[in-house]
């Protein structure tokens, strides 16, 4: 069963130096308190994974937590690069960051495939591009009833899932509505997980179709951090701050205007700073 | 009415679409020219994201792939592998509609790097979706601003194929669908030859000489016999493009 730990708690017991870790979220429900925890507690050598690496992984990868990047996209969407990204890449600051790229279908197989307990994924892809040239773990297999060659790559199977949801209730179980991306995929396919949720709730109350749940056997830990998500949303609760993504550009272009904001804003509070992105979604659309 | 090459641009690309069609569609210029056809032209059309929003009919467009906007107005939400897999995979969409940061003279597409991969130039986003989106769609549009570094004689990374080193390519691969079979430029439209598979300049936009075509293309591009003028942009078809992006920039918090 999920137990109920403070945010700081929940990455000390979860996440650990030399983890392999996918922080996920599809522009929906990401983890950015989760991860300001964690570069306050210093996290180093993680390997981490998401198909869409955004603000969040940049802010880490900036502050040196991760040694490699597993990853299919990795920019600020509509707005241009990662500059925290391609500085390590391009010029090795703090740091080197190992890459291992794939495609969004692969990343998606690949978590399906650790979710199902299956060592590898397999699906129609990859075919005449260059990234199987540069990453040795794509690989093809002849289907046996067909003779169809087909790509491969191996399950994720992450140390640690480390997600933002909508609500929790009382027994610990978990809801995801809206976009529900690729997170009770990541959560399944991981050894540990940690939950970062909206509200806790004594009952879900009336769902929508497509609601995504996390029975609490399956979650190891659930932290209350209401606006956990922002800049990113939380569908019903607040919106996603486009303006926030815009000007992260600027914010991290330069390393030193970087440093400071992650001083100011990581460093200089808590996870109960979020709170006041909550806000009416009336508001928020004006 | 004055319009821009970036209007021009996405109202030629928004007039290939149709009510029939089923649009995978990336973030940008391909999203515009979606948005703007089901506005105009094509209410029915299908468009479809890749964070899992199926039949979605936002009001302003989206600057993420995951904008709440997309699933608030959408038929449907289903999660990133399901999308992937059952209707990606499943050869269910009849267009996809993808942008890059480089293409060569057979529609490869470069959105990797720039320079060597392990010492890049330029580290560019990837390739996300689109790999898998150029060999399972039922045909590709291409749009993308014409200029020197983007139109390339030789791409230094392929993300997402094309048609190779020229016709045949994709069938040697295994490959049943069509491909790029449009490049919608700010200065022209192209096709790939039906012998050579090449791309091939079929119509010039409004005021755009062919010298200009030539002097924003990185190799000797070649023209159609008769290249067709592009009708200029209607009046409605500005207005109702210009009011999508007004209420666009409103939506994300920056000024006009």
């Amino acid at each position: 069963m999920a137990s109920f730990v403070s945010l700081q708690q929940g990455i000390e017991e979860v996440l650990r130096d030399g983890d392999s870790v996918a922080m996920e979220g599809f522009t929906h429900l990401i983890p950015h308190a989760a991860g300001h925890e964690a570069i306050r507690q210093g996290r180093r050598r993680l390997t981490l994974i998401r198909m869409t690496p955004d603000i969040v992984y940049d802010q880490m990868i900036g502050m040196g937590c991760a040694q490699k990047l597993v990853f299919s996209w990795g920019g600020n969407p509509g707005v241009g690069s990662l500059h925290r990204l391609r500085d390590a890449v391009e010029n090795g600051w703090p740091h080197r960051l190992e890459l291992e790229e794939h495609s969004h279908a692969a990343m998606a197989n690949a978590y399906e495939a650790g979710a199902a307990n299956l060592p590898f994924a397999v699906f129609r892809g990859y075919k005449g591009v260059d990234l199987p040239k540069v990453n040795p773990v794509i690989r093809s297999v002849t289907c046996p009833y067909t003779g169809e060659v087909l790509a491969t790559v191996p399950a994720l199977r992450p140390d640690a899932a480390v997600i933002h949801a909508l609500k929790a209730d009382r027994e610990g179980n978990v809801l995801i509505e809206g976009i529900v991306g690729v997170q009770k995929e990541a959560v399944l396919a991981a050894k540990r997980s940690l939950v970062t949720v909206e509200e806790i709730v004594e009952d879900f109350g009336p769902r929508s179709a497509n609601a995504v749940i996390l029975p609490s056997w399956t979650v190891t830990a659930i932290a209350h951090v209401p606006g956990g998500a922002y800049p990113s949303y939380a569908h019903g609760y607040y919106k996603r701050a486009n303006e926030f993504y815009i000007a992260w550009d600027k914010i991290a272009r330069d390393r030193d205007s970087f440093l400071s904001w992650i001083k100011a804003n990581v460093f200089g509070q808590g996870p109960d700073a979020f709170a006041r992105h909550v806000r009416p979604q009336a508001r928020a659309a004006e | 009415m004055s319009h821009t090459p970036s209007e021009m641009m996405t109202i030629a690309a928004a007039r290939l679409l149709s009510n029939d069609d089923v649009c995978f569609v990336g973030i940008g210029a391909p999203s515009a020219a979606c948005n703007l056809a089901r506005l105009t032209h094509a209410p029915k059309i299908t468009l479809i994201y890749e964070s899992g929003t199926l039949s979605t009919r936002p009001a302003v467009l989206p600057l993420s792939i995951g904008d709440g906007e997309l699933c608030d107005t959408a038929l449907t939400t289903v999660s990133v592998p399901e999308m992937f897999r059952y209707w990606l995979q499943g050869g269910r969409i009849t267009i996809g509609f993808l942008g890059g940061a480089q293409i060569d003279r057979y529609a490869n597409l470069n959105t990797t790097v720039v320079g060597p991969y392990d010492a890049p130039k330029v580290r560019l986003p990837g390739g996300g979706g689109a790999p898998e989106i150029a060999s399972s769609c039922g045909e590709i549009f291409i749009t993308m601003a014409m200029g020197t570094r983007a139109f390339v004689d030789r791409l230094p990374f392929v993300t997402s194929f094309g048609h190779g080193s020229g016709k045949g390519d994709r069938e040697k691969l295994g490959l049943a669908t069509r491909g790029p079979t449009r490049v919608i430029t700010d200065l022209c439209v192209m096709e790939p030859d039906p012998e050579t598979a090449e791309l091939t300049v079929v119509s010039l936009h409004p005021g755009v000489t062919r010298a200009q075509v030539e002097a924003a293309c990185g190799w000797p591009l070649r023209f159609a016999a008769a290249p067709a003028d592009t009708p200029a942009p209607t009046a409605e078809e500005l207005a109702i493009l210009r009011d999508l992006h007004a209420r666009t920039r409103k939506a994300h918090g920056v000024a006009a």
